[in-house]
């Protein structure tokens, strides 16, 4: 059954003369998007920047409710009422004062969880995230890789059963966001949740998802559902085959 | 320690003493600085009696400042309505010059401590409200976003986030609050006070005794600058992990 079924949904930004739009101009920024996403599916918004894939991500996060159209989630209507997701952006987040730990627990101290027992949760799973023995350790004493993986552990550890990520490795190097890619993939395997993923790299793109969603650019509309049929668990030399090039190239051509 | 500052500030010390004593400048136009510490040696039991009077206003004063710019710098961060209505009103407050409002001040407050509060009020309680202020409107708004989807309402966004993250703003105000405290202090008992460092030094000016107005000078230099330091020190012990975030092991 389908988890989010996104029906019509346009969006305009107001923008203010003194954000340097002329009297009520209104900017659209997407235009009757329309679609859905099953559970436990992994689907990637991809799109050229500023084709409104990060507004659409806010949309699906509860943030906005300023829009046309319908977003239902969980058969819940978003304009009425949030459904709890996992939420993730391009920067990692992470308070600086606080413990890699400290920072996980986050979502569970607004919850107002008991947080001794979290702990105990979280600390088999640092493990898995290739972050067993810096518990303790503060944001700034780790590389861009482990403090992306921290982030994601949290994002794990929101409560919810969608995840909605926003270019979560968009601010990584090459070499660490195939690390990052490649760990994800992992990760996914083993606690399967529906995923959202929002990205402008096409190769990450088709190397995640179960289907690849193409936007054109502003007002954004998705143009093309592309279903990337790769076996499980999946791995980078599918990237080498014919196979990719031709979903490559299906996804240049609806990219224009 | 940075000795640049320091043989700096000796050299011109040498310098002036060197220039006084070749050139025989008489002592009320320009004593030497060795005369300057001998005045603060010999005038020592009175410019203590004074100096505790001016403590005691500016610390006064300065605690009133911090305790009430930091609460209304809070509710000006949280506020936006509240932020509208009173930051016109707290920049005409220190456009009005001081010399001004101190006489009126003892008009209405009489000549105790009191007006003298009052003007280490003006001067300390504005740059401390300010500057918490902007440090808490400066958001990023994907972090409020993330706090918000992990359902942390505008308080607990706040306590998590935007506080400890205004905290080196607020700060830099207090720095700011402590350097003007004591001149503050010093320039309210110009206007009208039996005592304090600003009382002294009006007698010293008028009976041309310029040794002894350098010694209280150099008081309230130094009371300043303990001060400011002090801040400082309470400064790196809160912010340590806000502003460079070292490892704990
Ligand atoms: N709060 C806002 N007010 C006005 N315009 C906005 C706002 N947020 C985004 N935009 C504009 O909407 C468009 C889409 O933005 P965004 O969703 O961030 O794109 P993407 O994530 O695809 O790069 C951009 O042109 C951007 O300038
Ligand atoms: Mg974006």
């Amino acid at each position: 059954m389908e988890q989010i079924v996104a029906e019509n949904v346009s969006k305009y930004y107001t923008v203010p003369p003194e954000k340097g739009g002329r009297n009520h101009e209104r900017l659209q920024v997407l235009t009757n998007v329309s679609f859905r996403v099953e559970r436990n599916e992994f689907v990637s918004i991809l799109g050229p920047s500023g084709c409104g894939k990060s507004t659409l991500l806010r949309m699906l996060a509860g943030l906005d409710r300023d829009y046309e159209g319908t977003i239902r989630m969980e058969d819940v209507d978003l304009k009425k009422n949030r459904v709890p997701v996992c939420y993730m952006l391009q920067k990692d987040h992470l308070l600086p004062w606080r413990t890699l730990m400290e920072n996980v627990l986050l979502p569970a101290e607004i919850e107002g969880a008991d947080l001794k027992k979290e702990a105990e949760a979280v600390r088999p799973m640092l493990r898995e995230f290739g972050l067993e023995e810096f518990e303790n350790y503060r944001p700034h004493a780790l590389s861009g890789g482990m403090r992306q993986r921290a982030a994601l552990l949290r994002t794990y550890r929101m409560r919810g059963d969608i995840m909605l990520l926003d270019e979560p490795f968009g601010a990584l190097d090459e070499i660490t966001r195939m690390q990052m890619q490649d760990w994800l993939l992992d990760v996914w395997g083993k606690h399967r949740k529906t995923v959202v993923f929002v990205t402008h790299n096409i190769e990450e793109a088709i190397l995640l998802s179960d289907r690849v969603l193409v936007m054109s650019p502003r007002p954004g509309t998705i143009v093309k559902d592309i279903r990337i049929d790769f076996q499980r668990p999946r791995n980078r030399d599918m990237l080498l085959g014919s196979q990719f090039l031709g979903y490559k190239k299906d996804i240049l051509a609806s990219l224009g | 320690m940075d000795w640049l500052p320091v043989g700096f500030s000796l050299a011109i010390l040498v310098t002036w003493y060197v220039v006084v004593t070749w050139h025989d400048v008489p002592e009320f136009i320009l004593p030497s600085p060795v005369k300057v510490i001998e005045e603060l040696i010999g005038s020592w039991d009175l410019l203590l009696e004074h100096t505790l009077v001016t403590i005691s206003e500016a610390f006064l004063g300065l605690f009133i400042s911090i305790v009430l710019g930091t609460a209304i710098g809070f509710a000006m961060g949280y506020f936006e309505t509240f932020r509208r209505m009173v930051y016109p009103l707290f920049v005409m407050t220190q456009t009005v010059p001081l010399f001004v409002l101190a006489p009126l001040f003892i008009l209405w407050f009489g000549f105790g401590i009191l007006p003298k509060i009052v003007v280490v009020f003006m001067v300390c309680f504005f740059p401390i409200a300010v500057t918490f202020a902007q440090g808490l409107v400066q958001s990023d708004s994907g972090m409020d976003d993330l706090l918000s989807v992990m359902g942390a309402t505008r308080w607990k966004i706040f306590r998590i986030s935007r506080i400890p993250q205004a905290l080196p703003h607020l700060f830099s105000g207090l720095k700011i609050a402590a350097t003007y405290g004591i001149v503050g202090a010093v320039l309210a008992e110009w206007v009208g006070a039996q005592k304090g460092l600003g009382v002294f030094m009006t007698r010293a000016m008028k009976s041309f005794r310029t040794g002894v107005l350098f010694a209280d000078v150099l008081i309230i230099v130094l009371l300043s600058m303990l001060l400011y330091k002090a801040v400082e020190w309470v400064e790196r012990i809160v912010c340590r992990n806000i502003t460079n975030g070292g490892k704990i092991t």
